[in-house]
């Protein structure tokens, strides 16, 4: 079958952050998104609240440009204070035309 | 009341046993804990029923009643924050940033050590205002509000404010509590009674098992006392007896009765530990969780709850 050569963008953070995180990946260009429950142990262990529960997982498969403008964001805005993994993988995609 | 029995009554009723059984459990390492989607359902139930029987009573009381306690639960919202921030700044030396962080939580309100002060009253056979629900959810945004300006106006920040308000705003706390306190206002006492026995009697259970699930909560956040020093774990009494002592006060002259003016007081002195985290942490991602949030939930709401709701209840006696 026909593959499309993408990237795997996973970002994993804090519940608190979801909500931005999606909207701005979004912006930058990402079609679609699959969120996951994440829960783990890494440098941070302090969260905003019990009550947000656990941690969020967003995976999204985008061109090229995109994941390095996702990346560029977290990078300049996320690191410094927040709880965040992002990680980029070469993704063989059916149907890729869907997500660029 | 009989101070001291009625201190005893209130470390040994079911509600604190459990409470302490939840924190025994975490300090044991026992796999006791509630499941999350039961935690976050009782969450709702309490402050929905909170909110609507608050409607419900509210619906029953003529403005001139209501008014006066409610702009004195508006002043002292602007009020706690400023002598926390103060406090923090001045005698702790804390940086403006975990100064204001702190200063939000307790100026805004805990929704669970309001419930323990009003189940309290009633276990000793004092009533406080129906409308007090009302008070919470006029208590609780505020102050969030005020710690985040002083933190807003000093400098430029790193964080949103717009997200942070929207965060309280829309946050589901404020959403439940005043969503139920308009909902039951409107439909008043007739309109409530189909739903009532859903919420009325399953109410004290629900509170005791989410007490369980708080001693829990509770007890990993003791874990950070040994970083906060003694300077805060000091604030986090002293403090909200203060602001509690202002309130009950307050409260009197505005014309409530002892168990009103208790509850008033127990609620001023309370640290949020639900809206105040989510905004502070979007809007002030700089202030150190740990800092907050143990004052906030290892320090204030076990003493509030054991020795802090009696203390308010003997000094409203005394003063009325």
């Amino acid at each position: 079958m026909k593959t499309t050569t993408l990237k795997l963008v996973t970002i994993v953070t804090e519940r608190i952050l979801e909500e931005r995180v999606l909207r701005k990946i979004t912006e930058i260009g990402a079609r679609g998104y699959t969120l996951t429950k994440a829960t783990g142990k890494g440098s941070r262990g302090v969260r905003a609240s019990e009550w947000e529960g656990p941690d969020t997982r967003i995976e999204t498969l985008v061109s090229s440009d995109v994941a390095d403008g996702i990346i560029e964001y977290i990078s300049d805005n996320l690191f410094e204070h927040y709880a965040v993994i992002v990680y980029v993988q070469e993704a063989h995609v059916v149907r890729g035309d869907k997500y660029i | 009341m009989e101070h001291i029995g009625v201190l005893a009554s209130n470390l040994l009723s079911p509600i604190i046993l459990l409470f302490v059984l939840g924190i025994l459990a975490s300090l044991l390492k026992s796999d006791l804990k509630l499941p999350s989607p039961l935690y976050n359902g009782l969450t709702i139930y309490l402050l929905l029923a909170i909110g609507l029987k608050g409607g419900v009573e509210l619906h029953k009381t003529p403005v001139s009643e209501f008014i006066w306690p409610a702009l004195i639960t508006l002043l002292l919202g602007i009020i706690t924050p400023i002598t926390a921030y103060n406090v923090l700044r001045r005698l702790g030396r804390f940086d403006r940033i975990n100064a204001s962080a702190i200063a939000a939580h307790y100026g805004s309100v805990s929704a669970v050590t309001f419930i323990v002060a009003v189940s309290f009253g009633t276990m000793n056979g004092l009533t406080s205002e129906g409308f007090m629900p009302a008070m919470v959810a006029i208590l609780e945004v505020p102050a969030i509000v005020v710690a985040l300006m002083i933190a807003f106006t000093r400098e430029k920040r790193a964080g949103s404010w717009q997200e942070a308000l929207h965060e309280v705003l829309a946050g589901r706390s404020v959403m439940l509590l005043l969503g139920g306190l308009i909902i039951g206002w409107i439909s008043g006492p007739d309109g409530f009674e189909p739903i009532s026995p859903f919420f009325e009697t399953g109410f004290k259970g629900a509170l005791a098992l989410f007490l369980l699930e708080m001693g829990v909560i509770t007890a990993k956040r003791l874990e950070g006392l040994k970083e906060v020093g003694g300077f805060l774990i000091a604030f986090g009494i002293i403090v909200p007896i203060l602001h509690g002592i202002l309130a009950i006060w307050l409260g009197n002259m505005a014309g409530l009765s002892v168990a009103g003016s208790a509850v008033l007081g127990a609620m001023v002195s309370s640290a949020s530990y639900i809206a105040a985290p989510a905004a502070v942490r979007i809007a002030l991602p700089e202030a150190n969780p740990t800092l907050y949030l143990t004052a906030s939930l290892g320090i204030t709401f076990p003493f509030n709850i054991t020795i802090g709701i009696p203390i308010y209840y003997a000094f409203a006696e005394w003063l009325l």
